[in-house]
């Protein structure tokens, strides 16, 4: 790694590495890239990767691994078929719970269907469908496919006929939407992970809207081979989206209050071993004394053994990180509770795993144990003293924080990390504690650009004759400040004091000046 | 610096940014004895940011982009895709193509852009089987579906239209849906603004009863009203921080379609 923990591997001339093309600096052709085990175009599902179930709108993050019984939409199976084919495919379930690859099928020539012009004689009385629930059952314990059940419900209602075709339309999209259940196994992605969470649960990302989480990955200029510091406490949502846009260039420390530092979605990215090596991560309770100069690595004794990343323990035991990835819907109110817990789960399970491999030479196996504890301790110390050291330079890229947290005392202290001309974002879920971060931003002076935003986010349905907004909104997706941080010097600078006299509402005179000039 | 690496001093050559204050802050060209050029500048940075993350770009990503106009979208995605990605933009107006060259060469990405002047709709974007991703902002998108779909790798991508008309909305998903792509979505984004200001209100003078306590109904003294007071008691006001919507503020710039392109 660079000087500044930049940039790592370099290439032939020594400044990027092989891309796609070739060295984008010198030029140097690439070699060949070769898909590991893959034969054709597409990336294959292996076991152990990080996939995402796909179902419509509706997403679950869960690890692939054979033998282990899944549930979604209400549908249970398992996913040890689906090794070997490409991510994008979609999948059906048979009876057993085995996946198959769904056909292509032809959908069945709606003949010219005999349709009404409105509903003014459509009685809504409940008994339109013959078909009783008992019936339907019977249906689908036949082995009947989904596509079949919706074709006898429709022959078996008697006002279908009488629907508009619009209304048949409808009809028709909803009953597959109940009875075809196909599945998509896609890769994990930003813009997947962060729309399931909001979407599940919300609670455990301080309700961060996936388009507000754009936005910060933007306002912050976020990208491959920034220093950056994240402080999140959003399941390691936000983390992860900002690995994925710095693509495993650069660095990034991640502040962690207590408990450790969280990185449960994290993992769900499946992002590369690699993308880790310059990932580091801070105690805040340290902060104060790495500021005042008085921070030491001896002063931690015990706290390395709590502070173990939750990443870390998640490796085997993926599927067992329930909270995260729930069916039933948690709005959790003790979210610190809960993932501290979960630590310590996957803590005694990971033991327990260890444990039953050293079933047959147990005593050589505790000594063995004890050295591994010890070499991992030493790591982490080790790390914890880079970190310390990155964020000591006081020079980082950027500052990103997303959290359960007060933002003012974190700002005020961590922008002390962050190099002058460069951007930070901060976002909450409510408004007030950003006008008051704003406040005390100006009286400290340093930075410049303060912006308080919130984005408005409209689906739409769009379809001939058809279109208009879709029926819900989000209410509210949580609010940003963003601002630049310039160079400080002889205290206060001229831009604060600039920016202090803004903060008053205008008088009349002030306002028609402003508006001559604009 | 460069547009895709930060530095830390001035450089000769550089375009750096001048704030001068609340809502003013241009480019500027570090030239000896250049004046000081003001250019305007089409951002839609809301935008920007909700298409970056759902093309799911990122380092290393591949992008096919028409039209290039003013170049604000180009220079975000190159900025994300950097520096092992690449992206290719059709602009079909000369002059714009060609400024556009001259602008990537200046801020030293050249390497990571390709600039066709074609028409899309009628011959592609020139490269096939290739993109991660997909972006359009022509007036007839759904000419160019096909291009952009023999454009994305044969295992699939992302696609995004941009379009200020539900007419072209409408349009372009109905050419999406009869090509194949699937997960087709149309939103909108937009940015509120907040100004945080210092308001004072004035208290009402409701008058004085005959006993003391004056205003059973509003406590002024109480500060559960999160404000202070100022000032005497019976015209006193006060003062609270509110976080203020600007009095106009863009209502639309258009409808953001997207779909993916998979392979079944």
């Amino acid at each position: 790694m660079g000087a500044r923990g930049r940039l790592s591997a370099p290439a032939q001339c020594g400044r990027w590495p092989e891309g796609a093309r070739g060295c984008t600096r010198c030029l140097q052709p690439a070699a060949v890239r070769v898909m590991e085990g893959s034969t054709g175009p597409g990336v294959r599902i292996r076991e152990g990767d990080c996939a995402v179930l796909k179902r419509d709108e509706v997403f679950k993050a869960v690890p692939i691994l054979k033998r282990r019984k899944v549930i979604f939409e209400k549908q249970w199976f398992y996913l040890d078929n689906a090794i070997g084919h490409i991510y994008g495919t979609t999948f059906e379930v048979t009876s057993g719970g085995s996946l198959q690859p769904k056909k292509e099928m032809e959908e069945p020539t709606t003949e010219t269907k005999e349709a009404g012009t409105d509903n003014r004689n459509i009685v809504d009385d409940g008994k339109s469908q013959k078909l009783t629930h008992d019936d339907i059952k019977a249906l689908k314990d036949k082995g009947i496919k989904g596509q079949e059940i919706v074709q006898q419900l429709i022959e078996n209602s008697t006002t279908f006929r009488d629907k508009t075709e619009f209304a048949q339309d409808k009809y028709i999209k909803k009953k597959k939407k109940k009875y075809e259940a196909v599945i998509t196994i896609v890769k994990p992605s930003t813009r997947i992970l962060s729309t399931m969470y909001y979407a599940r649960e919300p609670g455990k990302i301080n309700h961060l809207r996936y388009d507000t989480l754009a936005q910060m990955l933007t306002l912050g200029n976020i990208r491959a081979g920034n220093k950056m510091i994240v402080m999140e406490t959003c399941a390691g949502l936000v983390l992860g989206a900002v690995m994925e846009r710095m693509g495993g260039y650069g660095s990034i420390i991640q502040m962690y209050p207590q408990g450790g530092p969280v990185r449960a979605a994290t993992s769900s990215f499946g992002f590369p071993a690699s993308f880790f090596n310059s990932l580091y991560e801070f105690p805040l309770s340290k902060v104060d004394s790495l500021l005042s100069g008085t921070f030491s690595i001896e002063t931690l004794p015990s706290e390395s053994e709590d502070n173990i990343p939750a990443e870390e323990e998640s490796n085997g035991s993926l599927d067992e990180k329930p909270a995260s990835i729930q069916e039933t819907e948690e709005e959790s109110t003790t979210e610190a509770a809960m993932e501290s817990n979960q630590t310590e789960e996957q803590e005694t399970m990971d033991l327990a795993a260890e444990d039953t491999e050293n079933k047959e030479s147990k005593e050589k196996g505790n000594k063995e144990n004890i050295r591994e504890k010890q070499r991992k301790q030493q790591e982490r110390r080790k790390k914890l003293a880079e970190a310390a050291a990155l964020l000591k330079e006081k020079n980082a890229d950027g500052l990103i924080v997303a959290g359960r947290f007060h933002p003012t005392p974190l700002l005020l202290s961590l922008l002390e990390f962050v190099a002058p001309s460069r951007p930070f974002v901060v976002y909450c879920q409510y408004k007030e504690p950003l006008l008051e971060c704003y406040t005390k931003l100006r009286e400290k002076g340093g930075v410049i650009n303060l912006k308080l935003s919130e984005t408005w986010l409209r689906n739409y349905q769009v379809l001939p004759d058809r279109s208009h907004p879709k029926l819900t909104m989000s209410g509210g997706g949580g609010y940003l400040l963003s601002g630049i941080t310039v160079a400080m010097d002889k205290g206060k600078s001229d831009a604060g004091s600039l920016e202090a006299e803004k903060t008053e509402e205008p008088t009349s005179k002030k306002r028609k000046l402003e508006e001559l000039h604009s | 610096m460069s547009f895709v690496e930060y530095g830390d001093t001035i450089q000769e050559g550089d375009t750096a940014i001048v704030f001068l204050g609340h809502e003013s802050m241009f480019p500027v060209k570090v030239q000896h004895g250049s004046k000081t050029q003001t250019k305007t500048q089409i951002l839609y940075s809301t935008d920007i940011s909700l298409i970056t993350m759902m093309l799911e770009l990122k380092p290393g990503s591949i992008v096919c982009e028409s039209g290039t106009g003013s170049g604000s979208l180009s220079h975000a995605i190159i900025r994300t895709v950097a520096p092992t990605g690449h992206l290719y933009t059709v602009e079909f107006h000369q002059q714009r193509a060609e400024k556009a060259v001259e602008e990537f060469r200046e801020h030293k990405v050249e390497h990571l852009v390709t600039v066709k002047n074609q028409d899309v709709c009628k011959n592609g974007f020139g490269v096939s089987n290739v993109a991660d991703a997909v972006f359009l902002d022509i007036p007839s998108p759904w000419e160019a579906i096909g291009h952009a779909k023999s454009a994305l790798k044969v295992e699939g991508g992302r696609f995004c239209s941009f379009s200020p008309c539900i007419e072209q909305v409408q349009r372009t998903c109905l050419a999406l849906e009869e090509h194949g792509f699937t997960e087709i979505n149309t939103l909108e984004i937009l940015l509120r603004v907040y100004n945080v200001r210092t308001i004072s209100l004035q208290i009402p003078d409701l008058g004085k009863a005959a006993e003391d306590n004056s205003n059973p109904g509003f406590d002024s003294s109480n500060q559960a009203n999160q404000g202070v007071l100022c000032g005497s008691q019976q015209q006193g006001t006060i003062q609270f921080k509110s976080g203020v919507p600007l009095r106009e503020m863009v209502g639309h710039t258009g409808y953001l379609t997207f779909a993916t392109k998979s392979l079944l």
